[in-house]
């Protein structure tokens, strides 16, 4: 996507933003510190499934907000993945409307409380900050984002974005994961008669079963869901497009466009010997059943957990370290994070590591899992591990990690949990077999995230991407459902 | 919500649901399953969907009580509904015309082998059903499955029905009587292991299908992952049904105890609420 700056620039020469502007000088203002938002303590937090995170004072945002130059350029909005117009609502709050703050900040981002709680700032906006040239810490934009948006969803009055009057055209959600969410709720302010079909009793795919609680309150999703259903969206559970009826069959029934966002679902296993003994989980599985069927609360739900007392999480990314901390909270003494390469590697944000270190998470970076070696009953025992050094780097520019000969030792488990990727979900391959696919299965499309292959067919998120961001989910839903828009108008004509 | 329209006691510990579910009634095939969930707080188990009725709009579950989840759906009445259904999920199973077909069932494995046995039968196959269980009680489907089999052999353990006997001495009888060109075989892990056995020796192509422990059903967790020729595959995507002769049962077998204890948690916590308890 690529940034309207004249839109931008006209928004920041207007008269009320040049006055705040220069309300404080760049000097005054480059003096504040980095606003630090309270967390829970990590002795407390780690046996329960409370959210960490507490956010900030309405007193730190305003000093936050003003630490934002307001700059000519805004760098931070380039590394934004969907542009968000960040000195704009920024300057709201500082002026201090926070209603309006909202209403920018949503122009752009449909899910603003949950990407200010799960993007991975530190490489988006925040590092394109100014400030990080001046060898400062960068504006506080996540924690502002989720300051913005918890505001507007506490004081009970959320604003509504314009929607055109419904133009009768029926139109396919297939998921409702972030990317599902997005397409959706821009659909339904084109005026289209959306329906979004989820495979599981519960809506929000990957941020109702993948990230915990204590990182996103299901009360959050619920909220963003209501404001979706009055909009006019409609929600239908339980129904896997392709299977319970096919594409053709809701073709039949007056759909004229799919969005497909069903994700990367499928766990990635390491085909190491032993893998299958009791007590290995994918990633998916552990958080599927402590999120989303709430075996945490085990018996009182019917779900059940095994909450191990020394627990591996294989794997350096987000949902490793979910998975290693939610076996913290489910009372594990020992709970360890196994990566092949070292810290600086890892694809998860450093709040998470940073979060995990103090709750007593066990880092064994430059060690990877050989075998599982399991009891007489079937259940894991042990891992035999290898240690690893860093040699040249790979393709993706990280150094690639090597054997030591001879550094095998043993660990001893009961509970491990494989957190090393996903993979896109195989139903919709096997739905539509004549759907241009990659050898990974994910979706080909082209710049306007349509199919190659079928034009009435339109995808995005993890089922394109293979596997990234909530973020990246959400850009794409937002081209997508601009695009289907004009498929659809075009085809009226 | 998903109503139950028709409920039938087929013995001490198991029960066939006729249950509203329009879409599903339509689209699924033999050989595939639904997760069910009862009530906010339930379990998601998968279910074998033993019939269906397009027409009326209508599934038929058959459960045998086990656990928690299972006494929970054998005590439903009718009138009441699910809270959760979905599906079709699984692969439906590959019916061609062979020749002569041993459907083999245990228990209540016989639910599921029902509707592939009959789907074979419609396909052209000569279809010679084999009904087993521990004792006459526990045998069901059984007038069902003489209503278009071409023969119905039924083996108990107490040979309380049928010949006293396991399954395997029914496959093996019929094999050594006459040119068996398939087994279909499902029931307890430990059954189909056997058949498996068996029918390697005299090189049938067998098919078995698998009830594993699953979360969601669509790929996502893998809790149903098995060892089959050799690499792992998932029960809900790749299958229910596989070779039966590259099926790693023992390792199946361990995996189907992984919560042993966790049921016996829940069963004891739930009988205790209703009798009164804390809870």
């Amino acid at each position: 996507m690529s940034v309207d700056y004249k839109e931008l620039k006209k928004d920041r020469a207007t008269e009320w933003r040049q006055e705040l502007r220069n309300s404080l000088s760049a000097k005054e203002r480059i003096k504040g510190i980095r606003v630090k938002m309270s967390e829970n303590d990590p002795e407390i937090r780690k046996t329960n499934f409370f959210e960490v995170n507490n956010g900030i004072s309405a007193e730190d945002a305003l000093t936050e907000a003003k630490r934002c130059l307001d700059c000519p350029t805004p760098t931070c909005i380039s590394g934004c993945p969907v542009n968000i117009n960040i000195h704009g609502f920024i300057k709201q709050i500082e002026k201090g409307d926070m209603k309006q703050a909202a209403i920018v900040l949503k122009s752009t981002n449909a899910l603003p409380a949950i990407c200010g709680r799960v993007c991975p700032q530190e490489t988006q906006c925040e590092e394109q900050c100014m400030y990080n040239k001046l060898g400062l810490l960068p504006v506080a934009i996540g924690n502002l984002e989720r300051f913005t948006a918890d505001t507007e969803r506490l004081s009970g009055e959320m604003s509504m974005p314009e929607i055109a009057a419904p133009n009768h055209i029926k139109v396919a959600i297939v998921g409702s994961g972030p990317a599902g969410l997005t397409t959706a709720g821009e659909l339904a302010k084109y005026g289209y008669d959306v329906t979004l079909f989820e495979a599981l009793h519960e809506f929000g795919g990957v941020l109702v079963y993948g990230i915990p609680e204590f990182r996103l309150p299901k009360e959050i999703m619920r909220v963003e869901i209501e404001n979706l259903k009055k909009m006019g969206v409609k929600f239908v559970s339980n129904y896997i497009v392709g299977r319970t009826a096919s594409f053709d069959d809701l073709k039949k029934d007056g759909f004229q466009a799919f969005f497909i966002g069903s994700g990367a679902g499928l766990p990635k296993f390491m085909n190491i010997p032993g893998e299958n003994l009791i007590n290995i989980f994918s990633s998916n599985e552990y958080l599927t059943r402590v999120n989303l069927m709430k075996a945490f609360r085990f018996p009182e739900y019917d779900t059940p957990i095994v909450r191990g007392k020394s627990v591996a999480v294989i794997g350096g990314g987000n949902t490793a370290m979910d998975s290693v901390r939610t076996a913290k909270r489910l009372g594990a003494d020992r709970a360890m994070i196994i990566y092949r390469r070292s810290e600086a590697e890892m694809p998860a944000r450093i709040e998470e590591i940073h979060h995990a270190k103090e709750e007593g998470v066990e880092f064994l970076n430059l060690n990877n899992p050989i075998e599982y070696i399991g009891d007489e009953r079937g259940r894991v025992k042990q891992i035999r591990v290898q240690k690893m050094e860093l040699g040249e780097p790979d393709e993706s520019g990280r150094r690639r990690p090597r054997p030591m000969e001879g550094s095998e030792y043993l660990i001893d488990v009961d509970v491990v949990v494989v957190g090393i990727g996903t993979a896109p979900n195989p139903l919709i391959q096997q739905a539509l077999p004549e759907l241009e696919m990659t050898a990974w299965g994910t979706v080909v499309v082209n710049d306007q995230m349509q199919s190659v292959s079928r034009p009435d067919i339109f995808a995005g998120g993890d089922i394109v991407r293979g596997g990234a961001t909530v973020i990246l989910a959400m850009g794409d839903g937002k081209v997508a459902a601009e695009a289907m828009h004009h498929y659809l108008q075009g085809k009226k004509d | 919500m998903y109503k139950i329209v028709q409920r039938e006691v087929l013995s001490e510990n198991v029960v066939k649901l006729v249950i509203e579910a329009g879409q599903i009634s339509k689209s699924r095939k033999a050989g595939q399953f639904v997760i069910v969930k009862l009530g906010e707080k339930g379990e998601r188990i998968p279910l074998t969907i033993a019939d269906s009725d397009p027409v009326k709009g209508t599934i038929t579950l058959i459960i045998q009580r086990v656990g928690l989840t299972s006494h929970k759906f054998f005590n439903i009445k009718e009138g009441e509904e699910v809270t959760d259904i979905v599906g079709p999920l699984g692969l439906p199973t590959h019916i061609k015309k062979t020749g002569t077909i041993i459907a083999a069932g245990g228990g209540v494995g016989i639910a599921p082998l029902y509707p592939i046995a009959k789907a074979f039968k419609e396909a052209g196959n000569k279809l010679i059903v084999i009904l087993a269980a521990r004792s006459r009680d526990l045998i069901i489907l059984e007038d069902e499955m003489k209503a278009f089999a071409d023969e119905v052999l039924v083996y108990t353990d107490d040979g309380s029905a049928g010949t006293k006997g396991l399954v395997t001495a029914g496959v093996e009888h019929v094999i050594q009587r006459e040119k068996v060109d398939e087994v279909v075989t499902i029931g307890p892990a430990v059954m189909m292991k056997f058949v498996a056995l068996l029918t390697k020796k005299y090189n049938i192509h067998t098919l078995a299908s698998l009830n594993t422990i699953m979360v969601d059903g669509t790929g996502m967790c893998g809790a149903c992952r098995v060892t089959v020729g050799g690499s792992t595959k998932f029960v809900c995507v790749d299958g229910p049904e596989f070779n039966a002769h590259d099926v790693d049962f023992d390792e199946m077998l361990q995996r189907l105890g992984a919560y042993v204890e966790q049921e016996k948690i829940a069963y004891e916590d739930a009988l205790s609420g209703m009798q009164g308890g804390s809870k």
